[in-house]
């Protein structure tokens, strides 16, 4: 019989995944303005994929994350890199352009609220269910 | 001696009904974020009338088997308002109003239960 522990398990789950979303976020602002000397060095945003945690295999026994969730792979952000000319720049290549990272700021900051609205949802379902397993407990005092 | 085992009623197995409505709410906004996740529903109904369902079992060597029955399990997948683009069907906005509903009615079944063992008790007391 799965009861109310299991909420707090899946909750928790859905938390520290919203945060390395959180992370990721952070990671793609801090390198929003980086510059680099190929296409193939250039920064990409990264994006984290998440996946339902459905098979028992993907749990660990005693622990019921049973439905939560996880990040299955971060990926790269399939945007173009732009190139600016630029050949006062250190990392300017032999033609004097310079590669951009391909991070969206405003994209970032829109999912940086809205994995942050994530991150509530969950904490204010381990409030509620913490609150339901408390009042449960006070049965036997009524 | 079967004193007290019909004393709390329906409201017993209802209350694990209800955690179990909790947790499959929780589980969907854990997944308001996960590509093609599809968002799942307890029917109450269902689970309810499959407490007092009867199954047909062979009960004798010369009894042909029963076709194998799967208990209703109440689950059900959600119909969304709205599709997107990602293939989840997790409404978040309908989610949270659902978990409320929810923790209400755990809370409503918890108050059944305390007036029954109160009752008990008083009973018990002779007072």
């Amino acid at each position: 019989m799965r009861t109310l522990d299991s909420v707090f398990g899946i909750a928790g789950t859905a938390l520290n995944s919203q945060l390395v979303r959180m992370n990721t976020t952070a990671s793609n602002l801090a390198n929003a303005s980086t510059v680099a000397k190929t296409e193939g060095e250039a920064f990409r945003a990264k994006r984290p994929v998440f996946k339902a945690l459905v098979k028992d295999e993907f749990t660990n026994a005693g622990f019921p994350y049973l439905g939560g969730v996880k990040v299955d792979q971060v990926v790269d952000d399939p945007t173009p890199i732009r190139s600016i000319y630029d050949p006062g720049n250190p990392s300017a290549d032999e033609k004097g352009y310079v590669y951009l990272s391909n991070v969206n700021e405003m994209q970032e900051m829109v999912e940086m609220m809205a994995a942050s609205r994530s991150y509530q949802n969950n904490v204010e379902v381990v409030n509620t269910a913490r609150q339901l397993m408390m009042r449960t407990l006070e049965i036997t005092k009524s | 001696m079967d004193l007290f085992s019909g004393a709390l009623g329906i409201h017993e197995r209802a209350l694990g009904v209800r955690s179990q409505r909790l947790e499959v709410l929780s589980r969907n906004i854990a997944n308001a974020d996960t590509p093609n996740y599809k968002a799942e529903e307890l029917d109450f109904k269902a689970m309810l009338k499959e407490t007092s369902r009867e199954y047909i079992s062979a009960t004798h060597a010369k009894h042909y088997a029963a076709l194998e029955e799967q208990p209703d399990d109440g689950k059900r997948f959600r119909v969304p308002f709205n599709s997107t683009f990602d293939g989840n069907t997790v409404e978040i906005s309908v989610e949270q109003a659902q978990f409320g509903q929810a923790a209400a009615d755990y809370q409503t079944t918890l108050n059944f239960l305390e007036n029954r063992i109160s009752g008990i008790r008083k009973a018990l007391k002779g007072e």
